[in-house]
């Protein structure tokens, strides 16, 4: 199992009760087709998708670790951005 | 007629229990034969894919068991699974044979599985209520162990080199064991529509076949004489010491519960 001949897929889930693909893992498969079979015969044994995507791990654009703090630490100074920062007056009743 | 056999009482005078019983070892051994990849398999996802498929034909092999044992063919299916000896199985030889390579493996599963898809989508007519159920849940399996199986097959056809005389050495290999397939089943059950007539399927089974093998680029073997005696207990070599292990546990340790 060279990683040239079986490259690595990431797997991407619909479960019953999602609207949207959530990524659960990854696999190695040699095209797309067995991909497909190899996510199902990994991550849906217990019954947890209605639909399977696979991707190239190689078409993935990933933002590197090291430059974490530069991309994410000035949001967590924000806390305005959250809608919990805000008092709610009670005349506004539910929202 | 009930009669005390070697390991039990078995009536094997019911044609619907032999029919029930025909079906059910054909799963289970299988079954078993794919389990023996557990721990062995090339990869982490060939290993969940190949238990995977060992547990849909266990299941089914369950279900038949235990409707064979409600018809009265035996005390429960533990005791048909695990306390008949080789001359009382009567699965196909096909399903036997060791595992051999993955080309083997792979095709065995092919051939049964293009045989079994259509098999089972008849069955899901039947006139007995309980066997069309397990057949209508049979045949999503059965598709997909088809689906998975063909793709397989396709891509060691046309694969390497080496992969290609290893998918054609195993065609090879499992051809004369692939008539017994398609003898007929018991008259009576057929007439009434229980079963269907396996020499029926033998077109869908060669369409299926023949489209596989030449995308796989593989030739479909020269037509030869085929290996028979499955159905009536006469095995070859492999059955009797493949259930000295799957039936070690239970012989030893009778009655015993998780």
């Amino acid at each position: 199992m060279t990683e040239a001949r079986t490259p690595l897929w990431e797997v991407f889930l619909r479960s019953r009760t999602g609207l949207s693909h959530r990524h659960v893992g990854s696999v190695h498969a040699a095209d797309a087709v067995m991909a497909l079979q190899a996510a199902r015969d990994t991550y849906t044994r217990r019954g947890e998708g209605l639909s399977i995507w696979v991707v190239p791990s190689a078409a993935i654009t990933a933002s590197d670790p090291a430059e974490k703090g530069m991309l994410f630490e000035p949001a967590a100074s924000k806390i305005y951005r959250h809608p919990t920062f805000y008092e709610v007056p009670d005349e506004v009743g539910h929202m | 007629m009930r009669c005390r056999t070697r390991w039990g009482i078995c009536d094997v005078s019911d044609r619907f229990s032999g029919l029930l019983l025909r079906r059910a070892d054909d799963a289970l051994v299988l079954g078993h034969r794919l389990s023996e990849w557990t721990g062995h398999a090339p990869s982490l996802e060939k290993e969940l894919a190949l238990a995977n498929l060992a547990l849909d034909l266990i299941g089914q092999a369950r279900a038949l068991y235990a409707l064979a044992a409600e018809k009265g063919a035996g005390e429960d299916e533990d005791s048909l699974a695990y306390l008949r000896g080789d001359r009382e199985y009567t699965n196909l030889l096909l399903l036997e044979l060791p595992n051999g390579d993955f080309a083997v493996t792979i095709a065995r599963l092919f051939l049964y599985a293009a045989f079994m898809d259509p098999f089972w989508r008849a069955a899901a007519g039947s006139r007995d209520r309980d066997l069309a159920a397990i057949a209508a849940k049979a045949e999503k399996e059965a598709a997909y162990h088809l689906r998975h199986a063909a793709e397989w097959l396709i891509r060691l056809g046309d694969g390497t080199e080496e992969s290609h005389r290893r998918a054609q050495a195993a065609l090879e290999r499992l051809w004369p064991y692939t008539g017994e397939m398609f003898e007929p089943e018991d008259e009576v059950l057929v007439a009434a529509d229980v079963c269907p007539e396996p020499a029926g399927l033998r077109e869908a089974w060669n369409r299926t076949v023949d489209a596989v093998l030449a995308e796989a680029t593989l030739s479909r073997p020269a037509e030869c004489w085929m290996q028979s005696g499955g159905r009536a207990g006469r095995h070859t070599e492999h059955l009797g010491h493949m259930l000295a292990v799957m039936q070690s546990v239970a012989r030893a340790h009778p009655g015993a519960k998780w």
